[in-house]
C-alpha cells in the first residue's frame, strides 16, 4: 500500500527534466530538411497595401519562396475560435501593428531574416481605432468589413457584440449614497518566456502541427475545417508549453504554416521572437463607468455598470472574455439591483484574447475600487464593507443562477488576520483588502483513458496541456490514490490527437475539475474490472469485493489489484482499459450557455510603504487567500497562487502596452516593457487555501489557477490610498502616476450624490 | 556570402572544433548547431536571462556573445552541470520548494543561482534577488526559488 498522495506535496511530474534543461518544448524539436520562416509586416497599425515587391527577397541564395495573400486560394481563408475573421495573411490592407503581408521561407533563420528585409512594401497609412472613444464614434473607420460580420445591425458598426445583464429594477432603486466613476485597465501582454511558434510537416494525407497550443483538439478542428480534411488527418503534437496564460488557446500562425509546408513540400517552422509574440496577442483592455448605490449603513443597493472592453483587430476569443466576465460584474455580493452593459468593441490594434483572469481583473479594478470609495465616504472600513456585503455560502450572486459555492467569508477573515488588519502602521503605510470572484468554466467535455499494465504500473492518457500548472503531478496522484499504484509507476502521456482521447481544453483553471473527475471516472471503470475479476477468482459475488484506498478486500481478504490482475489475465498478460469522461453540457437561453462549474473565489491584502518623495511603492506584504475546495497538492497549489498574484503585480505596477499615435506598440520587447523580477517580489509574500470540500472536482476541489490575479490592483490601489491619501483609477501604479497623483493631491474625485 | 570562421570552444569539459559564420551567437551555436538546447531562447538581447550559461568563470548572456568573440573560451551549459541522472542541490531543491512551473525559465535560472552560490555561498536576501535579477520567470516562482537557493546556503558550511 502506498501512502496517500491527494493532499501531499508530491514533486512536479516532469521536474527533473525542466531542471536540467532536457524538456523539450517546441523550439528544441528538429525535423530533417526543415525550413525556417519569417514573417514580414510593416511599421504602422492600419494601411492600405500598394504593393509587395518580393523579387529582391526571392533572389537571395537559400529562400525557397516568398508568400503573400496572392499566392493563396482565393478568396483568402479565414478562421477563428468562434468567427472566422482572421485571414492568413493580410488581405488589401493591414489591421493592427504586426499582421504579417508576407511570409519568407528559407534555408536557414539567417537568410529568412536577411530576406524578409528584402520585402518591399509600400503602403499608405490609413485612418484608424485605437482608443474606445474612436470605436465606439460612428464617424470611425470600420474595422472589419460588413460583409464579413455575421448578419445583425452591429456589423456596420465598431461593436463585434454588445449584452445587456441585470436584476431588478434600477429606475425604482435608491439609495442613501451614489458613488460614480470611471476605470481604466490597459493593454498588457502575456509575455511568457517561450516565444510562440510551430512546425508543420505535410504529407499527402495531411498535416503534422507542433504547437505549444493550449487546446490542441481546437486546433484540429480549425485545420481540419480549413483544409477540408477528416480530423485524423490532422496530428496535432502539443509538447508541454513554456508558459501560455491564455495566450497559446487558439491557433495563430498554424494555418500559415499549413500553407507553406504544403506549397514548398518541406517541413516548415516558425518561432517568433519576443516582440513579434508581443504583436500576437494581449490582454483585453477596459473602460469601465459604474454607479453604485449604498445605505447608509454600507449595504449595497445596486450596481449600474457600463464596460467597454478593447479588443483588436479580430475576435479570437475576447468576446467571450467580456461576456463572461461582466456576466459577475457584481461580484461575490448580494446585489439588489443590477445593470451591467458590456460591449466587446473592435480596434486596429493587437488581436486580443484570453488572458489569467479572462477579464475579471479588469472588472474587479472598477468594482472594488468603488466598494473602497464607499467605506471611505461612509466612514467604514474596506474589511467591514466586504464582510457585510459577501454572499454567504447558497446565497445568490447572479439571482436564478448558481448562488455562492464557498465561505467566502472564511478567506476573507483569513486575509485580514494574516495582513495584520487593524494594526497599527508606520507612517506612508497603508492596508488594503479586495475579494473576486471568476466563473470556472460553463460546459466542456474531457475524455480520459487509463491503461492498468500487467505489472500495476498504469499509463494515463489526457488531453490537457501541461503549461505550469502541474496538470500530470494532479493526475498521477488521483491515480495512485484509488489504483494504489507508487507515483513513479505512473506515466501520463499528453499533447498527441493521434494518441490521446478528446478534451475541450485547457482553460478556466478547469483542468483538475474537469480532467479529474474525467481520470476519476476511468478508475472507478478499471475498479469495477478488478472487482469483477476478483468475484470470479475467489467464486464469490460482486457486492462482496471492495477497493478502499487501491486495495483489493474479498470480504476480509485483502490482496492487491496487480495481484487480482495477474492471477487472472494469466500467462497471455494483457492489461486493463478504463475509460472516464467528464461532460458539462450547455444549457439553452442561459447567456453564457451554461452555469459556471464552481467559482474561483480569492481575497488578497496588501500593506504598502510608500516614499512620496518618488512615488515608489514597496510591497511589505502581500497575502493571498483562495477557497480551493480541497488542495490535492497543496505546494502546487501555493506555486499557482503565488505565480498568479506576482502576474498581478504586474499589471497592477508596471506594465502597459504603449500605442504611438500610428497605433506601433511603442515599448516593444523586453527592454522597454518590464514585468516583475526577483527585485520586485513582495517583502513577504504568502497565499493560504480555504478547504471545506465543496467544489465539483475530485474529493471537493475546485480549479486554483487564476484566484489570485484577480483583484491584486484594487487591494494594492486601496492600500496606496490608506498611505497617501491619493485616489488613483488607472493602471498600473507606476511610480511616476503616484509621484504625481500625490503632487496633486489627487483625492477621491468620484461623483457622489448624498441623500 | 560572409565566410565562416574557426572557433575552438570547450563545452562541459568537452573540446568542440567548428566553423561558425562571424554573426551567429554562442546561443544560435549552442542551440542549433550542437544541440545543446538546454539552454533557452526568448528576447534574444540580453534581458530575460534564458540563456544564462557559464563562459570563462562568468556568467553571461549567451545571445549577447559572438560565437567566434567566445574562441578559445569555455562554456558550461545546463548540460554540463550535474552528470546524466544526477541533479546538483540547487536543482534538487528548485523541486523541493516548487519554483518550477512552466520550466521554460529555469535552466537560465539554475545557472544564475549556480553562479551566485559559487561566489558568495551565504547570500543575504537582497544578495539573492540581486543575483536572479536578470532572469525573468513570468510563471511568477521567485519566491519559491529564494527559499530553495536559501535551503542550500544553509546546509553548506559557512
Ligand atoms: S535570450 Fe538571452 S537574455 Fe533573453
Ligand atoms: S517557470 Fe515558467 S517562466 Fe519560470
Amino acid at each position: 500500500m502506498t501512502a496517500s498522495q491527494i493532499g501531499s506535496s508530491t514533486r512536479r511530474f516532469g521536474g527533473y527534466e525542466r531542471v536540467t534543461g532536457s524538456q523539450e518544448f517546441v523550439a528544441d524539436l528538429r525535423l530533417d530538411g526543415m525550413l525556417f520562416v519569417k514573417l514580414v509586416s510593416i511599421d504602422c497599425a492600419r494601411a492600405r497595401i500598394v504593393s509587395v515587391d518580393t523579387s529582391a527577397a526571392r533572389g537571395l541564395a537559400g529562400v525557397v519562396a516568398v508568400v503573400t495573400s496572392d499566392d493563396l486560394p482565393q478568396p483568402v481563408p479565414r478562421f477563428g475560435p468562434v468567427y472566422k475573421d482572421r485571414p492568413i495573411l493580410a488581405v488589401g490592407e493591414t489591421k493592427y501593428h504586426g499582421e504579417p503581408v508576407a511570409a519568407v521561407v528559407a534555408e536557414s533563420k539567417e537568410v529568412a531574416e536577411v530576406a524578409a528585409s528584402l520585402v518591399a512594401i509600400q503602403f499608405e497609412e490609413l485612418p484608424a481605432v485605437f482608443t474606445v472613444a474612436s470605436a465606439l464614434n460612428p464617424l470611425s473607420p470600420l474595422v472589419q468589413e460588413p460583409e464579413l460580420r455575421s448578419a445583425g445591425t452591429l456589423a456596420s458598426t465598431n461593436v463585434l457584440s454588445e449584452q445587456v445583464f441585470g436584476w431588478g429594477d434600477l429606475g425604482a432603486t435608491e439609495a442613501d449614497l451614489v458613488i460614480e466613476n470611471d476605470y481604466c485597465f490597459p493593454m498588457v501582454t502575456h509575455f511568457a518566456i517561450e516565444p510562440h511558434g510551430c512546425m508543420v510537416v505535410s504529407s499527402s494525407g495531411g498535416f503534422e502541427v507542433w504547437s505549444p497550443v493550449q487546446h490542441p483538439y481546437l486546433l484540429q478542428a480549425i485545420l481540419a475545417d480549413l483544409f477540408d480534411l477528416p480530423l485524423t488527418r490532422v496530428r496535432v503534437v502539443a509538447p508541454d508549453p513554456g508558459g501560455a496564460f491564455g495566450g497559446k488557446q487558439n491557433p495563430k500562425f498554424e494555418p500559415l504554416l499549413c500553407f507553406l509546408a504544403r506549397m514548398t513540400n518541406r517541413p516548415v517552422r516558425l518561432i517568433l521572437t519576443l516582440e513579434e509574440s508581443f504583436q500576437a496577442t494581449r490582454r483585453t483592455s477596459a473602460e469601465i463607468h459604474i454607479r453604485s448605490g449604498f445605505s447608509r449603513d454600507g449595504l449595497l443597493c445596486f450596481q449600474d455598470i457600463e464596460s467597454n472592453f478593447l479588443l483588436g483587430a479580430y475576435a479570437d476569443i475576447a468576446g467571450r472574455v467580456v461576456s463572461k466576465s461582466n456576466y459577475l460584474g457584481c461580484g461575490p455580493y448580494r446585489t439588489p439591483v443590477a445593470k451591467i452593459r458590456a460591449r466587446a468593441l473592435l480596434s486596429h490594434t493587437t488581436p486580443s484574447c484570453a488572458f489569467r483572469g479572462f477579464g475579471t481583473p479588469q472588472v474587479a479594478w472598477a468594482l472594488e475600487s468603488q466598494m473602497d470609495a464607499a467605506a471611505r465616504h461612509l466612514g467604514i472600513d474596506g474589511l467591514q464593507i466586504r464582510l457585510m456585503n459577501l454572499a454567504a455560502k447558497g446565497e445568490d450572486v447572479v439571482p436564478g443562477d448558481v448562488p455562492a459555492d464557498g465561505e467566502w467569508a472564511q478567506s476573507v477573515q483569513k486575509a485580514a488576520s494574516a495582513v495584520g488588519w487593524g494594526e497599527p502602521l508606520e507612517p506612508n503605510h497603508g492596508r488594503g483588502i479586495a475579494v473576486g470572484i471568476k466563473s470556472g468554466a460553463t460546459t466542456g467535455l474531457s475524455y480520459s483513458t487509463i491503461r492498468l499494465l500487467f505489472d500495476g504500473s498504469v499509463t494515463i492518457y489526457a488531453g490537457t496541456s501541461d503549461m505550469g500548472q502541474g496538470a500530470r503531478t494532479i493526475f498521477a496522484q488521483i491515480v495512485s490514490d484509488e489504483l494504489g499504484v507508487p507515483i513513479e509507476q505512473i506515466d501520463v502521456v499528453m499533447g498527441d490527437t493521434s494518441v490521446v482521447p478528446f478534451d475541450l481544453q485547457t482553460s478556466a483553471s478547469r483542468s483538475t475539475v474537469f480532467m479529474g473527475n474525467a481520470i476519476l471516472d476511468a478508475c472507478r471503470d478499471i475498479q469495477l474490472q478488478v472487482r469483477e475479476l476478483a468475484a470470479e477468482l475467489h467464486g464469490t459475488a460482486l457486492e462482496n469485493v471492495r477497493i478502499v484506498a487501491g486495495g483489493v478486500f474479498i470480504s476480509e481478504v485483502k490482496v492487491s489489484i496487480p495481484e487480482v490482475v495477474q492471477a487472472s489475465l494469466g500467462r497471455l498478460r494483457g492489461e486493463l482499459i478504463g475509460n472516464g469522461t467528464m461532460r458539462r453540457t450547455d444549457i439553452a437561453n442561459h447567456p453564457l450557455g451554461g452555469r459556471p462549474a464552481f467559482f474561483e473565489f480569492n481575497c488578497t491584502a496588501f500593506e504598502v510603504g510608500v516614499d512620496v518623495e518618488t512615488g515608489e511603492v514597496s510591497v511589505i506584504k502581500h497575502v493571498s487567500v483562495g477557497d480551493t475546495g480541497k488542495s490535492l497538492n497543496p505546494l502546487q497549489v501555493e506555486m499557482q497562487d503565488e505565480g498568479a498574484a506576482i502576474m498581478g503585480l504586474g499589471h497592477t505596477m508596471m506594465e502597459h502596452v504603449i500605442l504611438d499615435e500610428s497605433g506601433r506598440i511603442a515599448n516593444l520587447g523586453a527592454l522597454d516593457y518590464r514585468i516583475p523580477t526577483s527585485k520586485d517580489l513582495p517583502l513577504s509574500l504568502s497565499t493560504y487555501s480555504i478547504e471545506n470540500a465543496d467544489g465539483p472536482g475530485p474529493y471537493g476541489s475546485k480549479g486554483v489557477s487564476e484566484g489570485a490575479i484577480l483583484c491584486t490592483a484594487p487591494a494594492f490601489a486601496s492600500a496606496v490610498t490608506e498611505a497617501t491619501g491619493v485616489v488613483i483609477r488607472n493602471l498600473p501604479l507606476t511610480p511616476e502616476r503616484v509621484w504625481r497623483a500625490i503632487r496633486d493631491g489627487a483625492s477621491d474625485s468620484s461623483t457622489v450624490e448624498q441623500v | 556570402m560572409i565566410d565562416a570562421l574557426p572557433v575552438v570552444l570547450n563545452i562541459n569539459g568537452l573540446k568542440y572544433e567548428f566553423e561558425v559564420l562571424p554573426y551567429r551567437s554562442l546561443l544560435d551555436v549552442l542551440r542549433d548547431e550542437l544541440g545543446l538546447t538546454g539552454t533557452k531562447e526568448c528576447c534574444a538581447v540580453g534581458e530575460c536571462g534564458a540563456c544564462t550559461v557559464h563562459f570563462d568563470g562568468r556568467s553571461i548572456n549567451a545571445c549577447l556573445m559572438l560565437a567566434i568573440e567566445a574562441d578559445g573560451g569555455s562554456v558550461t551549459t545546463i548540460e554540463g552541470i550535474a552528470p546524466p541522472g544526477e541533479m546538483t542541490r540547487v536543482q534538487d531543491a528548485f523541486l523541493e520548494h516548487g519554483a518550477v512551473q512552466c520550466g521554460f525559465c529555469i535552466p537560465g535560472m539554475v545557472m544564475s543561482a549556480e553562479y551566485l552560490l559559487a561566489r558568495n555561498p551565504h547570500p543575504t536576501e537582497e544578495e539573492t534577488r540581486e543575483g536572479l535579477s536578470g532572469n525573468l520567470c513570468r510563471c511568477g516562482g521567485y519566491n519559491r526559488m529564494l527559499q530553495a537557493i536559501s535551503s542550500v546556503s544553509e546546509e553548506s558550511t559557512p
